[in-house]
């Protein structure tokens, strides 16, 4: 500011890159925002996203689990009601982490905080800001499992080290849902149409096999299930608590997989519409 | 350094903004003036590159905005009409992240901020949290922000509206040294003040299109009259006393609240009017202004 500006100073070069309209690798000042952000006002909401599968675990687990007693776990053997819902519980909240930051954290951000409009007016593309959101999910999704997987551990429910594993595919649970969730709520205006998103996900959390084996449904309800996320989220998670692995670990996993890649295309080609218009 | 050949944008079947034309030489000061809903932020945020054109051209420094955003805005300074600062973040903080997100290093934001904060005069708010700010504090912050990557073109959308007048000429000062530096300047505006203050060449626009281009001392002298004579008779009889004014002046311009007499010399108007027998309640003489200029060229005044 200091010195006079000259016509040399007015020549910008453009950039060859791929996706340079979009992205411009900048998502780490994103992120960097994201944890200032979260250290100076929002770590309420953060610890109380924490308690919420806790609280049902120690409820249903512990409660619920004195009537049921024992059932039988993915192998066959008898494992405690509160083993048994737990990797559950510890999908749904992956789950909802992710939704939850990637639908209406970023609809509030986008046309009520205006947070995005300033910067998408920087350097920075809607690729890097979709970026730096998703991963700021993930990353408060793994300090949850993290601290899910202790509270397990410190009511005795973890019996195999392999449990452990259970933080990584937590992750991978919440990367599907967020690099999906971002990508739909691309095509929500009101309030109304956000509603839905809650209307999809409280079903969700109750019928796939979360307190209760598949096997209690009819067969054609059943390939319904199977069909959603979230099941293949519980299956997983379940079958690493007991270090029972087979081929259906690999399917579901793969359809995690399948769902990040198409979350993320999907988003990608919504930016504009997400955040431009 | 801007270019644009009938842009325009188009939601639906309404024109926001349509088919309008000009260029902008660096170093520049240049004003769109029009009322709510004209279509002057639509135009800024297309030259942001954040909101796509339905057809036309446009290029900033040479690149198109829409293809190449990011290397873009890598150049441009925005303050938004609405200040949209991050109030998650404390104030000194507003600016060093906004600095990380053109991808500036820590070491060239510190002492930068720091600069930003003197030239607001918002030092002493450094580490207080932005809704503890007022609203001209939070515009100075927003203007501050807007140029941690030293930008060499500045976009403003009604930079001044809500504040009050001591707030708004401490804001016209540090625009006009800016100006003096070499930064180009576009404004938006609904006020005539401010774009006689700050632009050296406006647009006029109405309905998304250009009505008249020029410095703001052209548009008045090619559309307006050196005075103005401003009646007022009382609501009712405003209308009516319009006929008995007739040849008064070079032009009459009868509005429900008063009447305007545009002359060369509005004294001499008035004293005409007096020797009529007409007994105006309040008479004013002033110079011409962009307002009467936009009066003019659409029939409507600029605020409603």
């Amino acid at each position: 500011m200091t010195q006079h500006l000259t016509l040399e100073d007015y020549r910008i070069q453009a950039s060859e890159r791929r996706l340079t309209a979009l992205y411009s690798r900048n998502a780490r000042a994103v992120i960097a925002r994201g944890l200032l952000a979260t250290r100076s006002s929002n770590w309420m909401i953060m610890v109380s996203g924490f308690f919420e599968p806790v609280l049902y675990l120690l409820s249903m687990g512990v409660g619920l689990g004195a009537l049921v007693g024992t059932v039988a776990g993915p192998d066959g053997q008898e494992i405690s009601y509160a083993a048994y819902i737990a990797p559950a519980l510890l999908a749904v909240s992956a789950m909802n982490g992710a939704v939850y930051d990637s639908t209406w954290n970023v609809f509030f951000k986008m046309n009520f905080a205006k947070l995005y409009q300033g910067m998408l007016y920087t350097s920075l593309g809607p690729l890097d800001v979709a970026i730096g959101e998703i991963f700021l999910a993930l990353l408060r999704g793994a300090l949850y499992a993290t601290g899910f997987t202790a509270v397990m551990g410190l009511m005795g429910l973890l019996t195999t080290p392999v449990a452990l594993l259970m933080i990584p595919a937590a992750v991978v649970v919440a990367f599907g849902f967020a690099s999906f969730g971002m990508g739909i709520t691309s095509f929500m205006k009101t309030f109304q149409q956000m509603e839905w998103v809650n209307f999809v996900m409280l079903p969700m959390f109750l019928f796939s096999a979360t307190f209760y084996p598949l096997s209690v449904y009819p067969q054609g309800i059943q390939w319904f299930i199977q069909a959603l996320p979230l099941w293949h989220g519980v299956e997983l998670l379940r079958q690493i608590s007991v270090a029972s692995f087979s081929t259906a670990t690999l399917i579901h996993l793969a359809y995690f997989l399948v769902m990040i890649v198409v979350g993320m295309l999907l988003t990608t080609l919504r930016l504009r519409k997400l955040f431009l218009k | 350094m801007i270019s644009a050949q009938d842009l325009s944008k188009h939601y639906g079947e309404f024109k926001a903004v349509d088919a309008i034309s000009f260029d902008v030489p660096a170093g520049e000061s240049f004003g769109l003036l029009g009322p709510n809903g004209a279509g002057k932020s639509t135009t800024m945020r297309m030259i942001g590159g954040v909101s796509q054109r339905t057809s036309g051209a446009l290029t900033i420094m040479g690149l198109d905005p829409e293809e190449h955003g990011p290397e873009v805005r890598a150049h441009l300074g925005v303050v938004p009409q609405q200040d949209n600062l991050d109030e998650e973040l404390r104030v000194r903080d507003n600016l060093l992240v906004y600095g990380r997100y053109f991808g500036l290093p820590m070491s060239y934001l510190k002492p930068k901020a720091d600069e930003l904060l003197e030239f607001a005069q918002l030092t002493d708010k450094a580490s207080a949290k932005v809704d503890a700010l007022s609203g001209g504090m939070k515009r100075r912050l927003t203007i501050a922000r807007s140029l941690i990557n030293e930008p060499k073109i500045l976009l403003l959308d009604e930079p001044t509206t809500g504040l009050d007048p001591q707030a708004r000429h401490i804001l016209w000062d540090r625009l006009f040294r800016l100006k003096e530096s070499g930064v180009t300047l576009i404004l938006t505006t609904h006020y005539m003040d401010e774009a006689e203050q700050l632009c050296d060449r406006l647009v006029v626009v109405d309905k998304g299109r250009i009505m008249a281009e020029g410095s703001p001392a052209q548009l008045i002298r090619e559309h307006s009259t050196r005075e103005v004579l401003e009646l007022r008779f009382g609501s009712e009889r405003n209308t009516t006393v319009a006929g008995e004014l007739h040849g008064i002046g070079d032009r009459l311009e009868p509005l429900p609240d008063r009447i305007l007499i545009y002359a060369h010399d509005a004294e001499a108007a008035l004293d005409e009017v007096v020797a009529r027998g007409l007994r105006p309640i309040t008479s004013l003489v002033r110079r011409s202004s962009l307002e009467d200029v936009f009066l003019r060229l659409t029939g409507r005044s600029l605020i409603d």
